[in-house]
């Protein structure tokens, strides 16, 4: 059975309000083709949980995110997103600000149905102090240790780009570093993959070791083909973080007049718009 | 300014040499651990310096998710390869304990509380920075030294914005060190406040007193930090750094 969709159809199967997981982690391989489509829709009012990078900040800028679960949000190669600090300095969005382990921990309760899990990563800091609602457990073993009891963090919808999947909806990635992309395919209702390359079943193996299948097609609801769109973040091996573009997009994102260009002449088309028009704009700087 | 800090033997080390040493300094003792220098290029490079050196069996990385069969200089890539640790790894290492830290702090507090994730009320923040990242787990659970390239009275502040890293007074497993431009600081009094261990050669006990926003522990006789021997020039210019990316992060 093809899951295969295009990106509008990922998008347009979600709805305004809901939480949306994003894999990747900070400027690496985020599943920005499908981001895009999402700052092209009506959709807003979202709660998104990711390990934030420049989706985070593209749907800032866009509006769209009511509250963000996260414990940074980096371009990696450039400290911070600029647009992230923008949204929270006007105070556009409300912030659920977890430690990393944490946030793994949620997504790992999430992934196993469990309703949480404990930890004593965030004790004595002020992740406790401004997330109210978290409690903690004591062990019922002799330790008696107080642990924080980190909620599940349970997802309406999770999306996540891939090096190479199947149309049925087995998802591979062929780079250094899985992050969490399968745990939020475990933890969401439904998983969206966007990838590089649809390859046949039989291939997938020619690609990479079979350890490298981080996501089965039994967590997978649609299946977007997307070269290239993992752009501007790191998606080795297919292609690196795009450094050059992303200083243009930091520098662009700190001026709100920089940005309107950047808006206009980017984002203002679709997916292939876009690509085409990074094209260009690389030709110009040679 | 000069660069001329000390001299070792004939070889003059720069400020950021005598940096990174203090830096491979903070992992003497630390074994077979991993090393994870997040901070910036001098702390990368001290933990790299001390597996090249006195601390044979740390584990380091390529800066990516590889564990180096050998220390490789910043930048590169690793040309052999004998561990894999994703980020998963990482946050499975902050709760086994195995791990030494180096992170670098926007504030940090005489208790060693430090802040990196925002500037003013948390709610509003002035100037939203990184988030936390792993800062509370880090320093809960593992030995954490900092890094910080610019000894100032903004980020020696009595009391940090926002705790994200966690100081003696709230849990801390073990702040070692807190390595700057000017010195090197520890918590080795009564209350685990910090105190001036060693002053960097050229550099005054005023002068880090008057970069402190608190009071900080002086003991009568402050000891200079020591100076890179000839060896550890000849690694660290040779074959770790030969770019001398540790100088731009640390002027002299």
């Amino acid at each position: 059975m093809s899951k295969v969709m295009t990106a509008e159809e990922v998008v347009g199967s979600l709805e305004s309000g809901m939480t949306l997981g994003i894999g990747g982690w900070g400027s690496r391989r985020k599943p920005m083709a499908l981001v895009r489509a999402i700052c092209r829709s009506p959709l807003t009012d979202l709660t998104v949980v990711s390990y934030g990078g420049p989706d985070v900040g593209l749907l800032c800028a866009y509006g769209k995110v009511r509250r963000l679960v996260t414990a940074f949000v980096t371009l990696d190669s450039v400290p911070l997103e600029p647009h992230f600090r923008r949204a929270r300095q006007d105070g556009a969005v409300e912030l659920t600000e977890y430690d990393e382990g944490m946030f793994m921990f949620g997504l790992y309760a999430a992934a196993h149905n469990l309703p949480f899990l404990p930890t004593p990563a965030g004790l004595g800091s002020d992740v406790m102090r401004v997330n109210p609602e978290l409690r903690t457990v004591r062990s019922p073993y002799a330790d008696g240790r107080e642990l924080v009891a980190v909620p599940a963090l349970e997802m309406d919808a999770a999306l996540v780009h891939m090096n190479r999947a199947d149309a049925r909806g087995n998802a591979q990635y062929l780079g250094p570093d899985p992050y969490m992309d399968d745990l939020y395919a475990k933890a969401a209702d439904r998983t969206y993959v966007s990838c590089e390359r649809l390859v046949d079943t039989g291939d997938l193996l020619k690609e990479g070791p079979v350890q490298s299948l981080l996501i089965s097609r039994a967590q997978v609801a649609g299946v977007v083909e997307a070269p290239n769109g993992g752009h501007f973040t790191d998606c080795s091996p297919d292609h690196g973080r795009d450094e050059a573009f992303q200083r243009h997009y930091a520098q662009a994102a700190g001026d709100p007049e920089k940005w309107a260009e950047f808006r206009e002449r980017f984002l203002s088309g679709d997916e292939a718009a876009y690509q085409d028009a990074v094209r260009a704009w690389r030709e110009e700087g040679k | 300014m000069s660069g001329t800090n000390g001299t070792s033997g004939t070889v003059t080390a720069t400020r950021a040499e005598v940096c990174a040493v203090a830096c491979a300094e903070a992992f003497r003792g630390d074994g077979e651990i991993v090393a994870a220098a997040v901070a910036g290029f001098v702390p990368m490079l001290g933990s790299r310096l001390a597996r090249s050196t006195f601390e044979p069996d740390l584990l380091t990385t390529d800066g990516g998710p590889s564990l180096s069969a050998e220390a490789v200089p910043l930048g590169a890539a690793a040309a052999e390869v004998e561990g894999w640790l994703p980020f998963r790894d990482h946050l499975w290492l902050v709760l086994n304990g195995r791990r030494h830290v180096i992170m670098g702090p926007s504030q940090i507090d005489p208790y060693g509380n430090t802040n990196i994730s925002c500037i003013g009320d948390w709610e509003r923040p002035k100037r939203q920075l990184l988030g936390v990242r792993g800062g509370p787990g880090n320093t809960l659970l593992n030995t954490t030294s900092y890094w910080v390239p610019k000894h100032s009275p903004r980020v020696f502040t009595g009391k940090v914005d926002f705790v994200s890293g966690v100081g003696h007074d709230n849990g801390a497993h073990e702040i070692r060190v807190v390595v700057t431009n000017l010195a090197v600081l520890d918590f080795a009094t009564p209350d685990k406040r910090m105190r001036l261990r060693s002053v960097h050669p050229g550099v005054t006990v005023d002068e880090v007193v008057q970069n402190t926003g608190f009071e900080l522990a002086v003991p009568g006789d402050v000891p200079e930090t020591r100076l890179p021997t000839a060896e550890e020039l000849r690694i660290m210019r040779d074959v770790l750094d030969p770019k001398g990316l540790r100088e731009r992060e640390v002027p002299s």
